[in-house]
């Protein structure tokens, strides 16, 4: 829908809501959570192969995970949950994790160190997209059988280097640390793929919830684990539906047919504040919107230039405008709340500094360049507004629309000049967004890191791929947060990335719903705690 | 007398051979077409600039992960022999996997497919039963307030944008009056109780004796219908009306008349009745418009049909998805003009 459209319909629906007095209002059942969200993203429920949010919101409420985060207090970290306790060796390579006495799976059989076992090597031997997250250790098909091996009621996990502890539990916490129940998923093997196929659509896990049908596009149905190990959960039955428009949600949560709605854009926020029985709820997540010059460009690549970039964004402007509450100014790669993170933004929209900066740069007269965007209306608008302030000192920058895939693939191959988009987080652990935003330590085209930002805008980023390198093995964790402040201070001002934006998620709720988590920057939706 | 026998024979055979030669040559330029159809959406989404290794794996996978896709998907091997492999597994029935949802394509379509189908078909019967009689009484009361009021109807019915009209019939009907069920197809407290046989909710609902569903997903069914039988209704009415002008005018109906024929002959037993042929065209293709889903329909009313299914495979370059959906809307608009061409040989003498 276009900007246009959205202002339409919300402006219609608040008019008539205000004109008639709102809608007569059902109540879904007191067991029972209905959330409206869009799922068109999930490809898998395989905790083994599933990377995206939709997805990784099922898979935190029905499979358990060795370490993992408690939704009333995320702030804590990770805690111990199907592992009751670890240790960790002198040379700080090997980890030892304890297993949790007395929990199930949902088929009734005893979870146990051997499944544990078989959950990781099984995602790194399936070597589906998120197996980069444990093969960063190490890890390879043909050493998980020495790497990860359990004993008794112990899983032994041994490490290529020594690195920081936090690092590897924290990467425990992702969707791929699932624990999953081995008997019932190689009950379900077809062609040695270890249960690939059948997991897709079903689950075998241990946490608060079971995976009932997913039907692609329309709806996830959860029913309540009543062994839970935690405690039964309040909401016996948790179903999320797919439900593509805004509007549509609004008006949903109005007649009380959800509890939640988690995709309202800023107008219909807007609208529906201060509506009786209605409440909203935010959450600062881990998406970071940002711009990147290519420095394979001959004028984008000159340092000068990527300074001025970083004053001619109007933060400010878009925050306040169509960014309207969904994001917030935030200048650094390390997302709030991570490890390491900082508050410092030092950039606003600043013509006469850019102008100054060009100069110094040997472009006073401005320049001609092409930006690579997806067809997703923020992401369109920022470039917009950035085409606006570029053109203010003469340069010209031509927008090229295409889906996520188009665009992408010119990305990854070093061919735009300029990219905007959006960065998550994959595991929360500063590594995740230093190693690939600071990180590069082959910047030629012939070494194919595809996988890392810095790469792909064809940056040696110099000292700071050593830095990332050393914070990444620091054992002492308040030594390790200030080595990723530092990394920061210097990435701002020499990087080639406009860091804009970090997203903050809205979720409208009906006001008797209590305790419901988005996960915040460091996880997924977490349903057991929820109460109604 | 034996030359007379061998013509009686040669009269059962002749009719018989033509049908039966009328059939193949049917079947097979269906067979062409199709095999057209494959060819050109296999190949568009094949060249077209998206990497499918990439929309599976997403940006984050390693290198090998990649290159294991691209083995799978059997990218290494020339077009055309990709092309003969998925050829042979659409003649098994086999459309692959969705790279969406690692499910296979053909059960999608089966999914979603039905959906469409419910809602096409009460929408084109709503535009057929009201637009008709529209259509018809404006051109017999041609410039009176009748016709103006159908003019007027028709515009609004063109110029208006889909999901203004849906945002604004579901405020109304779901949001503020409660007559109707809100988006979606059933209310939570509905789904998965009736069987699936059709997959139309309606038909299995009222197989099955559930009248309850079948209410609760009337309900549901009522608004989006609507609004696609007013679009439809829109063009059906209009084209009715410049067909039914130009028969009013024709000779043969001033000749009616002057014979004394009443009006209500006149119009309907023998203009309408020329006009029937040229409307089944007109109702063919709206309904085959239908059939290929209302995406923003769908969107909005959160629709689970075969429009935001090949729209999403789109975007996300899920070609096996692209291309059965494709398939699938192919084959309806074949197999809608074979039934409007027998449609014209039981309307039109002339036809036979």
């Amino acid at each position: 829908m276009t900007a246009f459209s959205r202002l339409l319909s919300g402006a219609a629906i608040g008019l008539a809501v205000a004109v008639t007095g709102g809608a007569a209002f059902a109540e879904t059942p007191a067991n029972m959570l209905v959330i409206a969200n869009r799922i068109d993203d999930i490809t898998t429920l395989d905790p083994a192969q599933s990377f995206e949010f939709a997805g990784a919101d099922v898979i935190r409420n029905v499979y358990g995970k060795l370490v993992n985060f408690d939704p009333l207090d995320l702030e804590a970290g990770y805690q111990p949950d199907l592992a009751e306790s670890w240790e960790v060796s002198e040379d700080k390579k090997t980890i030892t994790f304890t297993m949790r006495d007395g929990v199930t799976f949902h088929s009734g059989n005893p979870v146990t160190a051997k499944d544990a076992e078989f959950s990781l090597r099984r995602a790194v031997i399936l070597n589906k997209t998120p197996a980069f997250i444990l093969s960063q250790f190490g890890f390879t098909p043909e050493n998980v059988e020495e790497t990860i091996v359990a004993d008794g009621n112990t899983l032994t996990i041994k490490t290529d280097k020594p690195y920081a502890t936090s690092f590897v539990l924290n990467c425990l916490t992702a969707t791929i640390g699932s624990i999953v129940d081995m008997k019932e998923v190689m009950a379900h093997e077809q062609d040695g793929d270890m249960g690939n196929t059948w997991l897709a659509t079903n689950s075998a896990g241990s946490g608060a919830y079971k995976v009932q049908s997913w039907k692609p596009n329309e709806s996830v149905t959860m029913t309540s684990n009543p062994d839970f190990y935690l405690g039964a959960p309040a909401m016996e039955r948790v179903i999320v539906r797919h439900v593509q428009e805004s509007a549509s949600q609004r008006l949903l949560l109005e007649r009380g047919d959800i509890d939640i709605a988690r995709n309202l854009n800023p107008e219909d926020i807007a609208g529906i504040t201060g509506v009786d029985g209605v409440k909203i709820e935010e959450e600062l997540k881990g998406r970071l919107m940002y711009a990147a010059l290519n420095g394979k460009h001959p004028v984008l690549s000159k340092p000068k230039v990527k300074q001025a970039f970083k004053y001619l964004v109007d933060y400010e402007g878009m925050r306040d405008s169509f960014l309207n509450g969904q994001y917030t100014i935030h200048q650094n790669f390390l997302p709030q709340t991570y490890l390491g993170s900082v508050k410092e933004n030092p950039f606003s929209l600043d013509i006469e500094k850019a102008k100054a900066l060009l100069e110094e740069a040997g472009v006073p007269e401005g320049f001609e360049f092409e930006v690579g965007v997806r067809e997703a209306q923020e992401r369109i608008e920022i470039a917009q507004s950035m085409q606006n302030q570029l053109s203010q000192v003469g340069i010209k920058m031509n927008i090229t629309l295409g889906t996520a895939a188009q665009i992408l693939a010119r990305y990854r191959a070093r061919e735009l000049d300029m990219y905007i988009g959006a960065w998550g987080p994959d595991y929360p652990d500063p590594q995740t967004n230093a190693g690939t935003f600071a990180y590069n330590p082959d910047n030629s085209d012939e070494a194919g890191a595809t996988g890392l930002l810095a790469w792909r805008t064809a940056w040696d980023t110099g000292g700071l791929t050593a830095k990332t390198e050393a914070a990444v093995v620091e054992g002492d964790t308040e030594k390790r947060a200030q080595m990723y402040r530092d990394i920061q201070a210097e990435f701002r001002e020499i990087s080639p990335f406009v860091i804009m934006f970090q997203q903050i998620e809205q979720s409208a709720q009906r006001e008797n719903v209590t305790d419901f988590s988005t996960g915040q920057a460091i996880t997924a939706a977490s349903y057991w705690q929820v109460t109604k | 007398m034996a030359l007379s026998d061998n013509t009686g024979e040669r009269r059962i055979g002749a009719p018989f051979a033509a049908f039966a030669l009328g059939s193949l040559r049917t079947l097979a330029s269906v067979a062409v077409t199709m095999l057209g159809l494959l060819f050109v959406t296999f190949v568009i989404g094949r060249v077209m600039p998206i990497d499918p290794v990439l929309a599976i794996v997403g940006e984050r996978a390693s290198q090998s992960t990649y290159d294991a896709v691209y083995e799978q998907l059997g990218l290494d091997k020339p077009l055309i022999v990709q092309f003969l492999y998925y050829l042979g597994d659409v003649l098994r029935g086999d459309f692959g996997i969705s790279t969406l949802n690692a499910r296979p394509v053909a059960e999608d379509i089966l999914r979603v497919f039905p959906a469409t189908l419910e809602l096409a078909t009460l929408g084109v019967i709503m535009g057929v039963v009201l637009g008709v009689p529209l259509g018809v009484v404006a051109a017999v009361k041609r410039g009176s307030w009748v016709d103006q009021v159908a003019r007027v109807v028709a515009l609004v019915g063109y110029s208006m944008p889909i999901f203004w009209l849906g945002l604004i019939g579901l405020l109304i009907f779901y949001g503020i009056l409660g007559w109707v069920g809100g988006p979606g197809r059933l209310d939570i407290f509905y789904v998965d109780i009736v069987p699936q046989v059709t997959g139309m909710i309606l038909v299995d609902s009222a197989l099955a004796g559930d009248w309850a569903v079948f209410r609760n997903a009337f309900s549901h069914l009522i608004l989006p219908a609507s609004l696609l039988g007013y679009y439809s209704l829109a063009y059906i009415s209009r084209m009715t009306r410049s067909f039914m002008l130009e028969q009013l005018s024709a000779e043969y109906v001033t000749t009616a008349r002057v014979k004394g024929m009443s009006e209500w002959d006149v119009v309907w037993r023998h203009a309408f009745r020329n006009i029937r042929v040229q409307l089944i065209t007109v109702i063919a293709l709206s309904y085959a418009g239908l059939l290929e889903g209302s995406v923003l329909t769908e969107i909005i009313f959160s629709w689970p049909g075969i429009g935001s299914y090949i729209t999403t495979a789109l975007l996300a370059a899920d070609m096996n998805a692209v291309l059965g959906g494709t398939v699938v809307v192919g084959l309806v608009f074949i197999l809608l003009n074979i039934f409007s061409d027998l449609l014209y040989k039981v309307f039109d003498p002339r036809a036979k």
